[in-house]
């Protein structure tokens, strides 16, 4: 029914969105850097002179790789689950293609991240971190994360058009996911029976990589193929929410 | 070519649709209730085995009391849902007008908002850049197009989304309710334009509460009574029958 132009919609939705976001703040985007620094702050203080590391160098930074990954997935689930609820004026109204919605939420998370990202850059530059040829992998394993979230978030944004306690059980599981992503310790400590399941889940993933190449300079897919199991979980759950949501969207709007 | 010849744009065959009344019932304890208690979930039928074709190049008039059903077949012929029974067949591009300004953002300007709802009807970034000037100029709105949407008038902020709407160069036009907005000037214009469509051979399916309106556009129209075709025909005639019925209605319920 709708033969339109889907990147110019979902590049007008995404600048709307950023627009609306950000136009009324005085300071701007300088509020998405807020967070992630406090956070570094209050953990580095906590894991330095309560719970001492030693084995961990540059903690700051090494508590940045966990928060950003962490920020950027739990804010982009969280926004992308609601979306089609939030949306209704537009489902109800326009032929709009509705896998456009949950897409544009994760993606307009992504101008808030590009941001932290940028700080993470700045910070390995003047913290003598340094740079390494590994740092082009960096595009790779967060476009990997976008697909991921993007996959998730239609297959929760469909459940939460017909159960509407699907955003708590979202909420719930970030908060238990701040535990369970190698945010303040590293994924060396982790026993190896359950280093796998780490593995697995995108979100700890991505942060093992990040600290892989930004802090070991190493190559990210290990002997263990981090990286590539990171591709395959991405892609499947990308799959699997596109499938579930087309099912479902003919009855999103009886629904809503 | 006279107009029975023209190709279907619009087909509706046995359509019977209806929606449930769930009443925000959507948690998951309501959904357990539903379950236990067996599904005695409320229906409520808004179409009943209706059935119309629309060719090529007619203009036809939805007309009935409110909950006929006018709205869930404009909502079926733009595509936002499916029927429970029976086909809905729809071939060109439509524009649907109805609810003006579906996506406007208070917090954004006219220009910025000009793009998101073109882009929203189905627009490429070419054809909008291509049209920008012409919505523009036809909304009359002038150097208020970079001001944000709230310091517009309620009748400036019909004019721009009217004029987006009629930029999208549809090949059937869905008017719901949106002519009686505006001042006289523009409604005079928005009329004008509608009847440029009309000369263009365009399909056009209409929904006013304005008779003289709908009479103007259009020369057939569809009857609907709680969900059912109750008469098809020119519009003249059609509009007599529902007027008379609707009178006897009030003297047998005064």
């Amino acid at each position: 029914m709708w033969r339109g132009d889907y990147l110019y919609l979902i590049q007008n939705l995404v600048m709307k969105d950023f627009r609306i976001r950000y136009r009324n703040m005085s300071l701007g985007v300088l509020w998405s850097l807020l967070n992630p620094l406090v956070m570094m702050g209050v953990l580095t203080f906590v894991f330095t002179k309560i719970f001492p590391n030693p084995n961990i160098q540059h903690f700051p930074f090494f508590i940045l790789c966990g928060m950003i990954p962490y920020n950027f997935f739990t804010l982009a689930w969280s926004t992308g689950t609601t979306s089609i609820v939030d949306n209704a004026g537009l489902i109800k109204r326009l032929p709009v293609p509705r896998e456009v919605v949950p897409i544009t939420s994760v993606l307009s998370c992504c101008i808030h991240l590009l941001v932290q990202i940028g700080l993470l850059i700045f910070i390995a530059l003047t913290s003598g971190v340094g740079v390494n040829i590994q740092w082009l992998w960096l595009p790779v394993v967060w476009v990997l994360e976008i697909v991921f979230v993007c996959g998730l978030a239609m297959l929760t944004a469909a459940v939460n058009v017909f159960v509407r306690d699907m955003r708590y059980v979202v909420e719930s599981t970030n908060l238990v996911l701040f535990w369970l992503v190698p945010i303040f310790y590293p994924f060396s400590m982790i026993p190896q029976q359950y280093s796998r399941i780490y593995e697995i889940n995108p979100v700890a993933a991505l942060v093992i990589l990040l600290r892989r190449i930004l802090l070991e300079a190493a190559a990210p897919d290990g002997p263990t193929h981090t990286l590539l199991k990171l591709v395959a979980v991405s892609f499947t759950i990308f799959v699997v929410g596109m499938v579930f949501f087309r099912r479902l969207k003919p009855m999103f709007y009886e629904h809503i | 070519m006279s107009i029975s010849d023209g190709q279907p744009a619009i087909v509706f065959h046995g359509v019977w649709k209806s929606f449930t009344r769930h009443a925000g019932q959507l948690l998951i304890r309501d959904r357990i209730k539903q379950r236990l208690h067996g599904h005695h979930v409320e229906k409520f039928h808004a179409l009943r085995d209706v059935s119309f074709i629309v060719r090529d190049g007619e203009s036809v008039a939805l007309i009935g009391h409110n909950g006929a059903g006018k709205s869930t077949v404009l909502n079926l012929t733009t595509g936002l849902c499916r029927p429970d029974q029976g086909q809905v067949e729809v071939h060109g591009r439509v524009s649907p007008l109805l609810e003006l300004g579906a996506g406007f953002h208070y917090d954004l300007t006219g220009a910025e908002n000009v793009r998101i709802n073109a882009s929203l009807l189905g627009l490429s970034r070419r054809e909008v850049n291509h049209k920008f000037d012409e919505i523009v100029a036809f909304s009359e709105i002038g150097d208020f197009i970079n001001e944000p949407l709230r310091t517009y008038s309620t009748g400036m902020t019909m004019r721009l989304a009217f004029s987006v709407a009629v930029n999208v160069n549809p090949d059937i036009l869905i008017i719901d309710e949106v002519l009686g907005v505006g001042d006289l000037n523009f409604v005079a214009k928005s009329l004008e334009r509608i009847m440029e469509f009309r000369r263009a051979g365009k399909t056009i399916l209409c929904v006013s509460h304005s008779v003289e309106t709908l009479k103007s556009i259009c020369e057939r129209a569809v009857w609907l009574d709680h969900g059912r075709v109750l008469d098809d025909g020119p519009i003249a005639r059609v509009v007599e029958a529902y007027k008379n019925a609707m009178s006897q209605h009030a003297v047998s319920a005064g």
